[in-house]
């Protein structure tokens, strides 16, 4: 039997887990630090993607990525709009916001499902063929990848510790004490969710160039999958500082991309995948609490009841 | 400083539910006046204070403070200028940030540029937090890079209080906020407000149901009930009065003897 990893699906598990963990950032912020649950992030992918696609076309790979996140600032900014503004709570405005994308996006791609980057140039093909050395061959896409997310990585880690930052994490843990403090929780929501969606958009656009095509149900079930990512992210990290948190986040990203991988070569049909992807974000979501559960019954059979001990006692004595 | 022109608020109007929780209060407080506030519940004390502090608009009359009209300002501007401190010791803080985050955030208030947006907390701000936790003398100032949900209620309450005064405030409303702590703890913050407040000749509102407090604490005492201020006393007068007289006051304008056990038995 052949080995289960080759080097190649670590390879795409890597490449893609990076790509994929700009999605997981942005839930990082919304879900975990905001702590609202941001429904438009599948809309809001295809829409990263299929606006970096059209710009990608047009000869400028790398503005596409700046257009894309533009294009997400804007999707948040009409999600956190109608939550701070109109009233609409916080799930339904994600929802009405992905469902009114739909029609953004198809008309961003020029009314077509589908668009093709295969005959222009990307950040992957122009980054291509640099150099002779074999290894930098079938490297160079996931070091422009992992230069993107360390960058992204490094300002969001930063910026989450300037008085900005620290606003707009209190505005998710204690509403109360936001209120009372001279911050203006509307105005941080506004914020956090522009941040958010932007990252949710580069993360649509990078794949887009990647895999040389955009599609109108790329996001589907992307709120899931990044779910998984900062989920498991979250359980192997655990506590400790912003820097700490975010670097967990990508790494559960790639881990959940092995597993993706690993279902794949266990020959599970590629149909299946999203029932497979619903299973892992259900496993590594009670993950914790099954934790927790079972150190409950590990203590229980370790320290047997002290009744039945003392009744044991009284009966052979 | 703070003048309260015949407010009232009535809540879910032309309803079943409809609540006249403040009918034409007045109130004025001079600079450094410390007054504590008596009534039973839902005698409009805790509404009162969210008037001040802005969480509702009021249907009628004004709110000024230090000569400033906020009647129709938003909340989140006038907490610039007024501390806050709850009764539950869990509402002052964010539990998953640390001490330091948390006095950082506190500290924001006294910042008016929008460049301190994009400030990291600077070694100079950490040695000032530093040395007011000391004050508080409970060990904190060695535990500043630890998350704040990790300390107790009385440290909690005690952490709020040095944020909420830590830029001086034009008022500070106290909301029963020793009344969750165990007495020892609670003397100790207790203790530690009294000592802000005359440190800086704060003006200060307190609302408590210990008989006792309400009349050595400050220099003020009010009784509210069903919305209004029934019972006002100060300066000579209230020095001569007894607990028992402040029952009998109670007795004579609520026109029911004050039912509930903390106050009954709290010396």
């Amino acid at each position: 039997m052949s080995a289960i990893f080759t080097l190649s699906i670590l390879q795409s598990a890597l490449e893609l887990g990076c790509i994929y963990s700009l999605v997981a950032l942005a839930l990082f912020i919304s879900f975990s630090i905001l702590n609202i649950a941001d429904l438009s992030t599948d809309g809001c992918f295809t829409l990263g993607c299929a606006v970096g696609a059209m710009v990608t076309l047009s000869g400028h790979p790398f503005l596409a990525l700046f257009a894309a996140m533009g294009a997400g600032i804007c999707s948040g900014f009409i999600t956190a709009f109608l939550q701070t503004r109109m009233g609409v709570p916080s799930i339904l405005a994600g929802i009405i916001v992905n469902t009114g994308l739909y029609t953004v996006n198809i008309a961003v791609m020029g009314f077509s499902s589908n668009v093709n980057l295969f005959a222009c140039d990307t950040i992957f093909s122009l980054a291509k063929d640099k150099t002779a050395s074999p290894w930098y061959d079938s490297w160079y896409k996931f070091l422009i990848v992992l230069a993107i997310v360390l960058v992204i990585g490094i300002i969001l880690s930063w910026f989450l510790n300037t008085r900005l930052g620290l606003s707009i994490r209190a505005t998710g843990d204690n509403e109360h004490m936001v209120r009372a403090s001279s911050i203006n929780p509307l105005f941080m929501i506004t914020v956090g969710l522009c941040a958010a969606n932007a990252l949710t958009a580069l993360s649509g656009a990078i794949l887009g160039q990647y895999q040389k095509s955009c599609d109108i149900n790329l996001g589907t079930g992307m709120v899931t999958i990044a779910l998984a990512s900062l989920i498991i992210g979250e359980t192997i990290i655990g506590k400790g500082s912003m820097l700490k948190k975010v670097i967990g986040v990508v790494l559960g990203s790639c881990l959940y991309r092995f597993i993706v991988a690993l279902a794949l070569r266990l020959n599970v049909p590629a149909e299946a995948l999203k029932l497979v992807s619903a299973m892992i974000v259900a496993i590594a979501i009670s993950f914790p609490y099954l934790k927790e559960k079972s150190h409950f019954y590990k203590m229980r059979s370790h320290n047997p009841g002290i009744y039945r001990k003392e009744g044991n006692a009284n009966v052979s004595h | 400083m703070l003048v309260i022109d015949s407010v009232s608020k009535t809540f879910h109007p032309g309803t079943v539910n409809e609540k006249k929780a403040l009918d034409q209060v007045s109130l004025s407080l001079a600079d450094g006046d410390f007054a504590t506030i008596v009534g039973s519940n839902g005698a409009g004390k805790s509404t009162l204070f969210n008037a001040i502090t802005g969480s509702f608009y009021v249907d009628e009359g004004r709110i000024i403070l230090g000569g400033e009209d906020i009647t129709y300002c938003k909340e989140h501007t006038r907490s610039k200028v007024i501390g806050h401190l709850f009764q539950d010791p869990l509402k002052g803080t964010a539990p998953h940030m640390t001490i330091e985050e948390n006095m950082a955030l506190a500290y924001l208030r006294a910042s008016t540029s929008r460049h301190a947006y994009f400030s990291r907390i600077s070694t100079n701000e950490k040695e000032k937090f530093r040395e007011q936790l000391s004050l508080l003398d409970m060990g904190l100032e060695d535990r500043m890079k630890q998350p704040v949900g990790l300390l107790s209620g009385g440290q909690r309450q005690a952490l709020t209080l040095l944020m909420a005064t830590m830029v001086t405030p034009r008022i500070l409303l106290l909301d029963e906020h020793t009344a969750a702590l165990d007495p020892a703890t609670a003397d100790k913050v207790l203790a530690l407000t009294e000592k802000i407040i005359a440190e800086r000749n704060i003006t200060c509102l307190m609302v408590t149901h210990n008989m006792h407090q309400a009349l050595s604490l400050g220099n003020r005492t009010l009784m509210m009930d069903d919305g209004h201020i029934v019972f006002h006393v100060s300066g000579e007068e209230r020095k001569k009065l007894s607990i028992n007289d402040l029952l009998e006051q109670f007795r004579i304008h609520v026109g029911k003897q004050l039912d509930n056990d903390r106050i009954l038995l709290s010396k």
